[in-house]
């Protein structure tokens, strides 16, 4: 199978011009997939942008034990207040695994994602993993499963991968030069020794490198994720990139390090910092030139539960799923109709872009000049692809680049609610500022309603409010106000600015 | 001869999956080595198992009652040496 896709979307993306298809939907990170993959990942939150307003994933926490130590990681998983990856409430036998997972997808028909992340690294655990695997597959067909893992013992679990029908494998990459794996994983455990520092970080990297081409020899797709770690691979994770595309890894998602003291972990005692959204952001883009980058990770717990970004997982606790009786012929029945529905959706959406893809940036005297600066609007949404959220409601804001080229979404900004329905609460002020500075750099916000003092220190920050486009789609609306901010002369400063600068 | 899981485990299944001898019992609070069944690996490995896996300094003592993952150990920095990574890293 020929899975080297990435250097097809180079030729397109340096290509002269701009046809409909490549550019006008570049929101749509899926685009310039060939229709084998697209298929494959069209309905999986996790790597469509789109699909993840649309359907839901579940992460099982089978696999507790791990085999190697990374230092943004803390092996005290049992955390019910945190949301990050390796942190769950309560560990599930492969048959309880099942049980919640058949109680989950009959009740959440959206569900189309099984994942197993952890707490550990699923494939330090096969037993666990691949029972929970094969149960699934017989018992539950119509939903697709997929694995992530550290990768050290990847090569020797890839046949069996394959049997499962695994056909989405994620594997964490920080790093291609040992020395740089040094400062983040100080031991792997490895035929049957603890090996440490940089001889470790060879192996480690040597089987995550070997696992990646085992995979795509057998056509299963490969996302890589890597955490973005200041000071110790930011610069470095550009040619993990370039690698990892080069060998045939589909998706490249690169993750800010979340590192709090509270936490726990090596660099959260240490005072080592995470990015910040800028940073993270440059370099998303410095790697997309070279490969097709997602942006849309809200990175979730080993056992979170829903839609991307959102947890249910305490609706489906053990005592829970244990009086549920769930009848999976009958759900399967729903699911399929529910499915349905919401591909029809999407294609009706994505003949729609293709019809948006047409309109071009204003006509008249300022459309000679094309070179409008591109801008960044943050937007309100509680799904479905519509601004459909009050700004004080929001808990993160989809950020979105208006250019030329069209409209393409950039990543999301978290911020904590200011505004939950009571006015008394002492703190809503400094949130309230939380929330503007989360927003920097972005210059239009776009949300069903505002209130009256947000509006103001918004404008203050040089941010405009916007609730003109309520319920409407996302991406529209943002060309709408890019389109209103160039007819209103608003970039014309700038780019004289600019032209002035050359 | 036999070694010892102490409070400081966190539960992790890591070291039941890797010991030859089946010594090891899930357990709460914490998991435990049954003494009669631990060879702490003699004949079968150079290292003890689950003193080769285990994620917390502290957490598996020898027959003598000493950490075998001593402080500093396993995250690679030892002890005395933490003021000048903390500098280190935080200039990062």
């Amino acid at each position: 199978m020929e899975l080297n896709v990435l250097n097809a979307d180079q030729a397109a993306a340096s290509a002269e011009g701009c046809s409909a298809s490549a550019c006008g939907s570049s929101n749509d990170q899926m685009s310039h997939l060939p229709d084998s993959i697209r298929e494959k990942v069209q309905n999986h939150p996790c790597y469509s942008e789109e699909a993840h307003h649309y359907f839901a994933r579940m992460h099982v926490a089978v696999a507790p034990a791990c085999n190697i130590q990374c230092h943004y990681c803390n092996r005290k998983y049992d955390c019910a207040n945190e949301s990050r990856p390796g942190v769950v409430s309560e560990l599930l036998t492969p048959d309880q695994a099942v049980k919640k997972t058949k109680a989950v997808a009959a009740n959440i028909p959206q569900m189309t994602v099984l994942g197993i992340a952890g707490p550990g690294d699923p494939l330090a655990n096969p037993e666990r993993t691949f029972e929970t695997f094969r149960r699934l597959s017989a018992e539950a067909p119509d939903i697709k499963l997929c694995v992530s893992t550290n990768g050290l013992t990847l090569p020797m679990h890839v046949e069996e991968l394959a049997k499962h029908n695994i056909d989405h494998v994620t594997i964490t990459i920080n790093c291609i030069d040992p020395e740089v794996g040094a400062k983040i994983y100080p031991w792997i455990y490895w035929n049957n020794r603890r090996v440490r520092g940089r001889a470790a970080a060879k192996i480690l990297i040597q089987q995550q490198q070997k696992g990646l081409e085992m995979l795509v020899a057998k056509g299963i797709l490969v996302k890589v994720n890597s955490v973005l770690i200041p000071g110790v691979n930011d610069e470095h994770l550009k040619v993990v990139s370039k690698i990892v595309k080069e060998k045939g890894a589909f998706l490249h998602n690169v993750m800010p390090l979340i590192a709090e003291e509270e936490h726990g972990t090596f660099y959260g005692v240490m005072g080592q910092r995470g990015p910040s959204d800028e940073e993270l952001q440059d370099l998303q883009d410095a790697c997309s030139g070279d490969m097709n980058m997602m942006r849309h990770c809200r990175q979730c717990r080993a056992d979170a539960v829903g839609m991307l970004g959102e947890d249910r997982g305490s609706e489906f606790t053990l005592d829970k799923i244990e009086t549920m009786d769930i009848d999976y012929d009958a759900a399967m029945k729903t699911r399929a109709i529910v499915h349905k529905g919401i591909e029809e959706e999407l294609a009706e959406k994505q003949l729609k872009r293709e019809r948006l893809a047409g309109v071009k940036v204003p006509s008249g005297p300022v459309a000679a000049n094309k070179s409008f600066r591109p801008v960044l609007m943050a937007v309100a949404t509680s799904g479905g692809g519509v601004i459909n959220q009050h700004f004080g409601h929001a808990t993160e804001f989809l950020v979105y680049e208006a250019s030329g080229n069209g409209v393409r979404f950039i990543g999301h900004r978290k911020v904590d609610q200011y505004c939950i329905g009571n006015d008394t609460c002492g703190e809503k002020e400094s949130a309230l500022a939380g929330s503007i500075r989360a927003l920097s750099g972005c210059e239009a916000v776009l949300c069903s309603k505002i209130g009256y003092e947000p509006w103001g220190l918004l404008e203050d920050a040089g941010i405009a409010p916007n609730g003109e486009y309520a319920m409407e789609p996302i991406e529209e609306a943002v060309m709408s106000v890019y389109q209103e901010m160039i007819t209103a002369g608003k970039l014309d400063a700038e780019s004289e600015l600019k032209k002035a600068e050359v | 001869m036999a070694l010892t899981i102490v409070e400081s485990c966190v539960n992790c299944w890591a070291c039941l999956d890797v010991c030859p001898s089946d010594a090891i019992v899930s357990a709460e609070p914490h998991f435990l080595i049954e003494s009669k069944n631990c060879t702490e690996c003699e004949g079968d490995y150079a290292d003890p198992q689950c003193a080769s896996i285990c994620p917390i300094e502290g957490a598996i003592l020898n027959a003598f009652g000493d950490p075998i993952n001593p402080k500093g150990s396993l995250t690679g920095i030892k002890p005395e040496l933490k003021d000048d990574a903390l500098k280190e890293i935080q200039a990062r």
